[in-house]
């Protein structure tokens, strides 16, 4: 057990990271064998990407959240709300102003959903840094409030149907990039990691601080460009349905050649904005100022008081955070529906949260990743998908779904018990 | 003697009717380490509170380097070269040494912390002061009581502290780790750092200070040169509030 430690210390790999990487290959195994083999399919890969994406965009901000010691009961009745009133917006308002299909109209939309969001999150902010009340009490209103003023806004009735370019926002049919731009961006991505680590490791070696051995290095930089490089080659091998391919090639006007025509998938537009903003607040989140902060106030709240940080301001913008990936998240979740019920959202806390904790962060607060909240939205995701696949219902996925949490946190302590130092 | 470093004087401030700190004067001159004491609720804290900019004093004056100095905030004692460090040392202990050296003022580029920049001048600082010092990488709850140390004494003298306030330094620590800290603050008085230890114990502080002033009831009792008393003189003043004819300073 030492022995595979110090290959690991010396490869500075992060165990846990790794460990969860494992346990999601065994579930997908494990779907596959008992589903006979229509887990692990280019088809269903992509529809469990997209699935996850609404979720693991809000488990971005949890993790902030959770970091700085507070909690965010609000967010699936604050998506109801934003996707309520982004769909009044585009399905009732702009086109009687711009008239119906208009491109702006996804444009206002989603400043319109970014901004509720954050201006919902800010007000939790201010209640919770400013005036002092506990988080978990001024989200638990939340909750009630926003999903109660979410049916107001309608009076219970779903709209529908959203905007045309909104819904590819939601990864459809047509809501993808295409093949072509999924090679490119993957390229890009291995390219830009690939730079990224060789420039620290310069840097490193230039200060004389210690660096990993030149083949240990290599062998994490081609596992990290394999990634993106490995999802862009299954999604662009998801064909494209032959009804759908022939309907968006006459559109387009393209020319149909003899026996069909094949298109193939590409990556989702939710995933490429999950991508996005996974990179964005990781890079906010470990390399500037407001990062190092978030921790230090998870850390030591005092502390980081004394040390000159405006801890109350710290807590509004991280709320405001939260609060514009619920709207980022509640524009991706109505757009996948292609329309928004008063319903939307609703239990996407507890996903969140979940999703936050699976991924490593502590409710003490100070620890947490982004990474590994991703990769808890995908552990549950998969749980909930295999098991609908294989017929199981609602009930028995929340089961299992529970336990797997309460396991997760359990082997998690061991771990951490257990660990030299 | 030349011009003290600090000239707090005749300073007072009341907390609702109480007067916390009653007319008390005391001063500190660069390389010395001046030790206050007193009970809980002498007055000690309070006092040295003001200094560090916490608290404002009713009546009195401050004066840093025989100049006038109005300390209205901890970010105007920062100004003035002041640096505290609590008992329970402010580290943040899910962050690293380096982290926590630069809470508050890291280094960036283009907007950017720039990690490499701040752990080279942690590793001098830190490494000047306790040779030792190897876990820069790892979270400062894996350190030792010592090293915490280390690393809160790192983060004043880098940012070039000439007047430090420590409050009960090594009332926490074991026997090795006080001698460490001992050795640390000789080290700063060898630089011209002006120190005020506070501490309710008189054994923490008598070795380590070239002067004590005792405190009682918010009142000065008096400020003693350490090497023409005994500990049971400190004693009787602590516990009695009246200071040994013979040994005034």
């Amino acid at each position: 057990m030492n022995s595979v430690r110090g290959i690991f210390a010396r490869l500075e790999i992060d165990e846990r990271l790794l460990g969860m990487i494992l346990c999601l290959v065994g579930i997908w195994i494990g779907f596959h064998l008992l589903s006979d083999g229509r887990f692990i399919t280019p088809r269903n890969l992509y529809n469990l990407s997209l699935q996850t994406a609404s979720v693991a965009i809000m488990a971005i901000g949890m993790v902030l959240i959770i970091i700085i010691r507070q909690i965010d009961l609000s967010v699936g009745s604050m998506l109801g709300l934003t996707a309520m009133i982004v769909g009044v917006v585009q399905t009732f308002w702009l086109p009687q102003i711009l008239g119906g299909g208009h491109p702006m109209i996804m444009v206002i939309a989603v400043v319109c959903g970014i901004t509720i969001g954050a201006a919902l999150g800010g007000l939790n902010g201010l209640m919770i840094g400013y005036l002092g009340v506990p988080s978990f009490v001024v989200t638990l209103g939340g909750l009630l409030i926003w999903r109660g003023c979410a049916w107001w806004v309608t009076q219970g009735q779903t709209v529908a149907p959203l905007d045309e370019n909104f819904t590819l926002l939601g990864g459809g049919v047509y809501g993808t990039i295409g093949a072509t731009a999924s090679w490119i961006c993957a390229i890009v991505a291995a390219v830009v990691i690939a730079f990224a680590a060789h420039r620290r490791r310069r840097r490193h070696i230039s200060f004389g601080f210690p660096v990993r051995p030149a083949w240990a290095e290599t062998a994490v930089v081609a596992a990290q460009c394999a990634l993106p490089l490995g999802f862009a080659a299954v999604m662009n091998a998801y064909e494209m349905p032959a009804v759908a391919a022939q309907k968006l090639a006459e559109m387009k006007g393209w020319e149909i050649p003899e026996g069909g025509i094949h298109i193939f998938m590409g990556i989702p537009i939710p995933v490429l904005i999950l991508v996005a903003l996974a990179i964005s607040v990781s890079l906010l989140l470990n390399k500037t100022r407001f990062g190092r902060y978030v921790f230090a106030m998870g850390g030591n709240l005092e502390a980081a008081e004394r040390a000159g940080i405006n801890v109350k301001r710290m807590t509004v913008w991280v709320f405001v955070l939260m609060g514009a990936l619920v709207g980022i998240s509640a524009i991706v979740a109505s757009a996948r529906l292609q329309s928004a019920g008063n319903s939307i959202g609703q239990l996407d806390e507890l996903r969140v949260i979940a999703a936050a904790v699976i991924g490593g962060c502590t409710l003490a607060g100070g620890a947490g990743t982004i990474s590994g909240a991703i990769l808890g939205a995908v552990v549950i995701q998969s749980l909930q998908s295999g098991m609908s696949l294989l017929g199981y219902d609602a009930s028995l996925q929340n089961i299992v779904t529970g336990l797997v949490l309460v396991l997760a946190v359990y082997i998690d302590r061991l771990y951490q018990q257990r660990r030299p130092g | 003697m030349a011009t003290p470093l600090v000239e707090m004087r005749n300073i007072s401030i009341s907390f609702g009717g109480v007067r916390a700190v009653d007319d008390v004067s005391i001063d500190l001159y660069p390389g010395e380490v001046v030790g206050l004491l007193g009970h809980n609720g002498a007055g000690k804290s309070t006092l040295i509170k003001i200094l560090s900019g916490a608290y404002q004093a009713d009546k009195g004056e401050i004066l840093i380097d025989g100049e006038l100095a109005d300390i209205k905030s901890s970010r105007d004692a920062r100004d003035h070269r002041i640096e505290t460090i609590y008992q329970n040392l402010a580290l943040a202990d899910n962050l690293d040494a380096c982290a926590n050296l630069f809470l508050g003022r890291e280094m960036t580029s283009m907007g950017l912390l720039d990690e490499p920049a701040m752990e080279a001048a942690a590793r001098k600082v830190i490494g000047r002061l306790n040779p030792n010092f190897k876990k820069y990488h790892a979270p400062v709850s894996a350190l030792s009581g010592g090293q915490r140390q280390s690393v809160a004494i790192a983060r004043a003298v880098h940012f070039d502290a000439r007047i430090l306030i420590m409050d009960e330094p090594t009332a926490a620590l074991g026997v090795q780790e006080t001698k460490m800290v001992a050795e640390l603050i000789q080290q700063l008085k060898r630089e011209g750092i002006g120190i005020f230890l506070i501490s309710h114990d008189l054994h923490d502080v008598f070795d380590l200070s070239d002067r004590l002033s005792v405190m009682k009831n918010g009142k000065l009792v008096g400020t003693v040169r350490t090497e023409d008393v005994t500990k049971d003189d400190v004693l009787g003043m602590i516990i009695l509030g009246k200071q040994p004819g013979a040994a005034a300073a």
